[in-house]
């Protein structure tokens, strides 16, 4: 279990438990966190699942593969730091990961 | 308005094996579509990705799978409606009848939704003045280029769409190429032509930028883009075209009074019928407890739906039970001898 920290374009954030080897977007989908879409079921996609890594955890995620980043094109108002959270798995390394959701997703 | 025993919605793999489970039964179906071509996800998303899980097809595409699925439906001649998207759906006695957004109507006793996460749509540009000037100025794909001659043409992309398009219309119009990173994603020949004509003048880069703003006083004058740095720059501009993939919306099927679980259709998993006799919904648009969002789960769904469809639709019939290997009646209507 490792804690990720979500938070909406408000600034609300709410902390969850995910467990190892989860995806961020399977968490937020099994905890009902709002503004993560994932319409196509973490296969990379569609880009509903696109979020803003906090920029002192940006480095510390593997990066993206190609693919992504091309989906990433795909979403709303992509930034630097955006990533897809389908393809961050979380793990021990990732404790306290902070990602923020987009005011919407399409 | 000819009558039909049923109506899919949705040309995906689900709808499509549809109209083979209601076919050996010898009901007569039609399929609708809003993309312009029958695969759903698969075609749309994945057409070269290997399949792995299809029971006795060790690996095909997402294009073979669904070559394969036109092929196994052939003998029933359906109709497919391609670009027409359902729009409404509307009790008629013991029928439904279903209106597309090109006003084409269908009657049926039964209706299967087999519409996936939704219909796909393209991603537009999120600014009030490009939603207005939507079609008129502002385009999400090129279905006549006489109307893209001797313009100043904005494309937004940075896959296969834009380059292409980027390249044919530079032909007869001014082309500025806008995406919000450097690096563009096509084949390699179309990106060498591109920069041949960026040397030569017919094409302008814009890189890593995204759009700003639209100027217009009832036709489009400009646009402001900005760049990753800040800076911005005015591009007079006649017509945008942009290229940023479709989404999936699931749009109108949440207005037809189904009873839904967040973006799914709630299903009795006996039969797939939904809370309204005679509504079917089947494949990943379907939820009951358990439900897998695989190939082969919509399939066992449409199969039983189809047993379903058949009570409605031959009411005075009692429905048979029988194996496609032994059954004349169904070799007949498969035309084998
Ligand atoms: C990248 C990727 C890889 C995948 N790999 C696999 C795999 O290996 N194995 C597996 O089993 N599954 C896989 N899947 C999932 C599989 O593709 C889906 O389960 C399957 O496509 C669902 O089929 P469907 O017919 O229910 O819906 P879809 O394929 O989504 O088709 C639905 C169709 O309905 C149309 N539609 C919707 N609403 C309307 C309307 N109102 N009017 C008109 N048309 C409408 C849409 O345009 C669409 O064409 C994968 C999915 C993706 C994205
Ligand atoms: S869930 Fe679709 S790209 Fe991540």
């Amino acid at each position: 279990m490792s804690k990720i920290i979500y938070k909406d374009f408000k600034g609300n954030s709410k902390t969850i438990e995910v467990e190892n080897g989860l995806s961020v977007m399977e968490g937020a989908i099994q905890n009902e966190i709002p503004g993560i879409d994932a319409d196509c079921g973490g296969s990379m996609a569609c880009a509903t699942c696109h979020v803003y890594v906090d920029d002192k955890w940006f480095d510390k995620i593997p990066k993206a593969e190609d693919a992504e980043v091309d989906m990433i094109d795909m979403a709303f108002e992509p930034k630097k730091n955006s990533r897809l959270s389908c393809q961050i798995i979380v793990s021990d390394d990732l404790d306290g990961l902070q990602v923020s959701t987009p005011e919407k997703q399409t | 308005m000819k009558k039909i025993d049923a109506i899919i919605i949705g040309a995906g793999p689900v709808g499509l094996f549809g109209v083979h489970q209601l076919g050996i039964k010898g009901l007569k179906a039609v399929v609708i579509d809003n993309l312009d071509k029958a695969g759903g996800q698969c075609i749309e998303l994945y057409p070269d990705k290997p399949i792995y899980d299809i029971p006795a097809v060790p690996e095909c595409t997402g294009e073979q799978l669904t070559t394969r699925l036109l092929e196994q439906i052939k003998p029933f001649k359906t109709q497919l409606f391609l670009n027409e998207r359902v729009n409404e759906v509307r009790k008629d006695n013991e029928n439904w009848i279903v209106t597309t957004n090109n006003k084409k109507e269908f009657i049926a006793p039964n209706i299967i939704i087999a519409g996936g996460v939704g219909s796909f749509e393209p991603r537009k540009i999120h600014l009030k003045q490009a939603e207005q000037l939507e079609e008129k100025s502002v385009f999400y794909a090129v279905r006549d280029k006489e109307k893209f001659k001797n313009k100043k043409i904005s494309i937004f992309g940075g896959g296969d769409s834009a380059l292409d398009w980027a390249l044919e219309l530079s032909k007869f119009s001014k082309i500025t190429l806008i995406h919000r990173r450097n690096e563009f994603r096509g084949a390699q020949h179309t990106l060498m032509e591109i920069k041949k004509l960026e040397k030569a003048g017919k094409v302008s880069i814009k890189t890593p930028c995204q759009i700003e703003s639209l100027e217009s006083e009832n036709d489009l004058k400009s646009i402001t883009i900005k760049f990753d740095d800040g800076k911005t720059e005015k591009i007079p501009t006649d017509v945008i075209l942009g290229f940023f993939g479709l989404i999936m919306k699931l749009g109108p099927i949440a207005e037809w009074g189904l009873n839904m679980n967040k973006k799914t259709i709630e299903v009795n998993p006996e039969n797939f019928e939904t809370n309204k006799k005679g509504i079917f919904a089947a494949g990943d648009i379907c939820s009951y407890p358990g439900k897998l969002k695989l190939i082969l789960s919509g399939f066992h769904e449409v199969a039983l739906a189809s047993v379903e469809c058949f009570k409605r639709a031959r009411p005075n019939e009692k429905y048979r039970f029988e194996f496609t290997t032994s059954s004349k009646t169904i070799q007949d209507r498969l035309g084998k001898k």
